[in-house]
């Protein structure tokens, strides 16, 4: 009876965390923080970092770590900004054409991330860490230092918090959202891919013995996790309007809180999308609410730091006993 | 004569200098349990590693049923029926028991993987153990059964080779009994298992064959019906017991250390002993049984849940705020078991491994070395111990297994300790290794130092011990001299708890 309710507390445990937060809120904002139109605003606001974190998953729950995601959002919308100009239409299949090559770009710099991690064995904090610096650089470089202004198009819509049309009720990205936890979750839970993910992360000398191709897993998982850095970094533009090569500077490690929050181990083998999700929303609802309240960023940032800690101590706990 | 299954010819092997393999023959025949003898570093692991595709042989040859058969990799040993259980489990801990028995032969359509619960229930059930929960991630488990759930995946694989390196290292004698079960389910079912370890009474009771193997050369084999315990001794060690084990006379003294109601459950049940000056006391024991733990305990490794220690005339209390740092001043060191992760600092010279745990002696006020001081002190000690190098800046990974326990030992020397806690001081290490450290630690206790050695190699204890405690759960026998224990009352005492 006890070992169940351990097993569920698993799963709901940082969905707990999520209500808990929530809550309190509602007691202390005023009443415009349940409103439809804030409640909007958050779930919008969530998208970047929940995007971000989705890729993340794979890379944290492998037994990996990857630092070059906020650079890489960075590059996907100085290279959608540059593609809209070189188009120079706003024909509906251009435009998307100019959003696939913006993920294509964040999943090629996955890829080399993968490609070094795995052919030269270099550890992962190390390779992204670099790539976090070469990316930025390369976006710098690509937009010559200034912010690049693009021509209004469909992508402007992706993330309205009242999205045209208006049977949608949440921003396209929120949808996209949605759609990609979805798909995440049944890559880790019902696909040969995602049992491998677990198992590199769990034990790599087991999976190497048990004839799985460590290597190019290892690839594998480090392209998706950009590939959805560049839909982060799709709705980074969306927001913006504009390419920035200075966008999400340190966004990588709310990235990574996000998973971590949600359940994710950083030594591998544990996590999942909807953890991850909720990791961010979570962070969402305490930005926004604090807003609100009118509690200065400092504090803030002193409750974020906190909720990380205290997350992975609770998780600590769960396990020991 | 029965042909054999699998045939090694002629098999070599060399690490750069060092000779692992020469000449190695086996043959082994379907159905049998083949062991394999010898002590660490005769090759075993080597001529396994071969044989499930992890190493290529620098030269000779191999049969399967006749075929030639020469693995690219373990994965292409495992597609021909050979499959190894490493001594260190290879399981994945937050993956269930089905996940981990089917890791890498997946059912798939499209990559969405399809459960094999029948399969799997199938291959546990060969092994007796048809009630385990599939849905149990395998960290839950106990050794015993991490272990079945290995074999299982073996079995899942088509395995009709099932080599099995020091299976019972770590499991209780119900757990080893168990599985000694399911290996003769599996040899009815003709599967053949090649079965590794030093533990002889073992080898005696399940396996059909022996190897025995020495400093990488074949030396004997045969059917174990037959074979007395002590010609096996003698294949594997090459020499008489009274070589291997050199006594010498020393005197026992005082009291200088005592242990006083340890208690750091489930591991540490209450322990207390006495330890006087020039002893050398063994401590026996199953592995798992609280022996590791009950040092750790003492010397503030982890923190003791109560008790008390007394080392020569300083008392100290365990728990929580008890740290090596305590005991260390008073005279007291410990070697760990653990000589690569916990014993030496591999990556770091000779000399900064020796001179670490007293290095404020060759300080001065300020903090700044005395370089010089250091480099004399240290070469003393390494040369007291008989360590072999170059010189004492070299990494210590450099050196043999032998010469970096010679290491430890110095840096526990060089830092005054007069009661020492060696935890398998001579574990991993070659036969005349073995032997230099038992010289020495005959020559401490003849300087009137105070030894205890924790070790599972029951001819060791006999060999050089004054007196003997064994653990059994947690528990630690009456200390006795070691004329008054029989191997076969330690053992009685290390699985029941009594005689």
């Amino acid at each position: 009876m006890i070992g169940l309710i351990k097993k569920k507390l698993d799963v709901l445990g940082p969905f707990v965390g999520l209500l808990f937060v929530f809550v309190i809120f509602v007691f202390l904002a005023p009443a415009s923080f349940v409103s439809g139109y804030n409640l909007k605003t958050i779930v919008t606001q969530t998208v970047i970092v929940g995007l971000g974190a989705l890729g993340m998953t794979f890379v944290i729950v492998g037994g990996g770590i990857d630092l070059s995601v906020g650079s890489i959002i960075a590059l996907v919308t100085i290279v959608t900004a540059k593609m809209l100009n070189w188009l120079e239409t706003d024909q509906v299949a251009f435009v998307w054409l100019a959003a696939f090559s913006a993920i294509v770009v964040g999943a090629l710099v996955g890829l080399l991330n993968g490609l070094i991690t795995a052919m030269v064995r270099i550890v992962p904090f190390i390779v992204t860490l670099g790539m976090m610096q070469i990316t930025r650089g390369v976006a710098k470089w690509l937009a010559r230092e200034q912010t690049v202004i693009a021509p209004q198009t469909i992508l402007n819509n992706l993330m309205n918090v009242d999205p045209e049309p208006a049977w949608l009720v949440f921003a396209p990205g929120v949808w996209t959202m949605i759609g990609l936890t979805a798909l995440v979750y049944f890559i880790l839970k019902y696909t040969v891919f995602g049992r491998y993910v677990f198992a590199l992360g769990s034990n790599e000398q087991a999976a190497r013995l048990c004839g799985i191709k460590v290597r190019l897993n290892r690839i594998w998982i480090y392209t998706l996790c950009g590939a959805f850095t560049g839909v982060a970094g799709l709705m980074q533009f969306a927001n913006l309007t504009l390419g920035d090569p200075t966008a999400a500077v340190g966004l990588e490690l709310d990235i990574i809180a996000a998973v971590v929050i949600g359940g994710g181990s950083l030594s591998g083998g544990e996590g999942g999308a909807i953890g991850s999700i909720i990791g961010a929303l979570m962070m969402a609802i305490l930005r926004n609410g604090c807003n609100l309240v009118g509690i200065p960023t400092y504090v803030q940032n002193i409750l974020i730091g906190s909720i990380i800690i205290g997350a992975v101590a609770v998780d600590r706990l769960k396990h020991k006993t | 004569m029965i042909p054999a299954l699998l045939q090694m010819r002629a098999i070599h092997k060399r690490f750069d200098a060092v000779v692992a393999l020469n000449d190695v023959h086996l043959a082994v025949s379907t159905g049998t349990v083949h062991a394999i003898i010898g002590e660490n570093g005769a090759g075993k692991s080597t001529l396994m590693k071969i044989l499930s595709g992890s190493l290529k042989p620098d030269a000779g040859s191999m049969t399967l049923d006749g075929h030639n058969y020469a693995p690219d990799g373990p994965k292409q040993a495992s597609e021909a029926g050979i499959n190894m259980i490493y001594q260190e489990l290879t399981l994945a801990p937050h993956l269930t028991v089905e996940e981990n028995i089917t890791l890498g032969v997946e059912k798939q359509k499209f990559s969405i993987l399809h459960h094999q619960w029948r399969e799997v229930e199938e291959a546990l059930a060969m092994l007796g153990k048809s009630d385990l929960d599939l849905k149990t991630p395998v960290s839950q488990l106990s050794i015993g059964q991490q272990q079945l759930v290995e074999i299982a995946r073996a079995l899942l694989r088509k395995s009709r080779i099932i080599i099995m390196d020091e299976p019972t290292s770590s499991l209780s004698a119900e757990d080893t009994q168990y599985l000694f079960a399911a290996i003769n389910r599996l040899k009815q079912k003709d599967i053949t298992i090649i079965y590794i370890s030093h533990f002889l009474e073992e080898i005696q009771q399940i396996a059909d064959d022996y190897t025995v193997l020495r400093d990488g050369e074949n030396v004997a084999s045969g059917k174990t019906r037959g074979t007395t315990l002590s010609q096996l001794v003698t294949y594997m060690v090459g020499r008489s017991l009274d070589e291997m084990f050199p006594r010498k006379p020393h005197q026992i003294g005082t009291k200088i250390f005592s242990a006083k109601n340890i208690h750091h459950p489930p591991k540490v049940n209450h322990v207390t002993f006495d330890l006087h000056s020039g002893e050398i006391l063994g401590i026996a024991g199953l592995v798992g049984a609280g022996r590791t733990e009950m040092l750790r305990c003492i010397y503030g490794l982890d923190g003791a849940k109560s008790g008390a220690i007394r080392v020569h005339d300083k008392n100290f209390r365990l728990g929580s705020r008890h740290f090596p740092g305590r005991p260390l001043k008073a005279g007291m060191s410990m070697l760990s078991e653990n000589r690569k992760e916990e014993g030496v600092a591999i990556t770091l010279p000779i000399r900064d491994n020796i001179s670490c745990s007293s290095l404020k002696n060759f300080a001065d006020k300020l903090g700044r070395l005395k370089l010089k001081k250091e480099s004399r002190m240290v070469t003393k000690a390494a040369n007291r111990v008989t360590m072999k190098y170059n010189t004492i800046m070299d990494p210590v990974f450099s050196l043999s297994g032998g010469n970096q326990q010679k290491v430890a030992l110095a840096r526990i020397l060089l830092d005054g300790s007069t009661v020492l806690l060696l935890d398998e001081p001579t574990r991993g290490i070659d036969v005349n290794s073995k032997v230099e450290i038992y010289t020495l630690i005959g020559q401490f206790s003849q300087q009137g130092y105070g030894i205890i050695i924790v070790s599972s190699y029951l001819p060791e204890l006999f060999g050089i011990c004054d007196s003997l405690a064994v653990c059994y759960r947690g528990t630690l026998s009456q200390t006795r001299p070691i004329s008054e224990w029989t191997e076969e009352s330690v053992m009685t005492w290390a699985t029941t708890g009594k005689l």
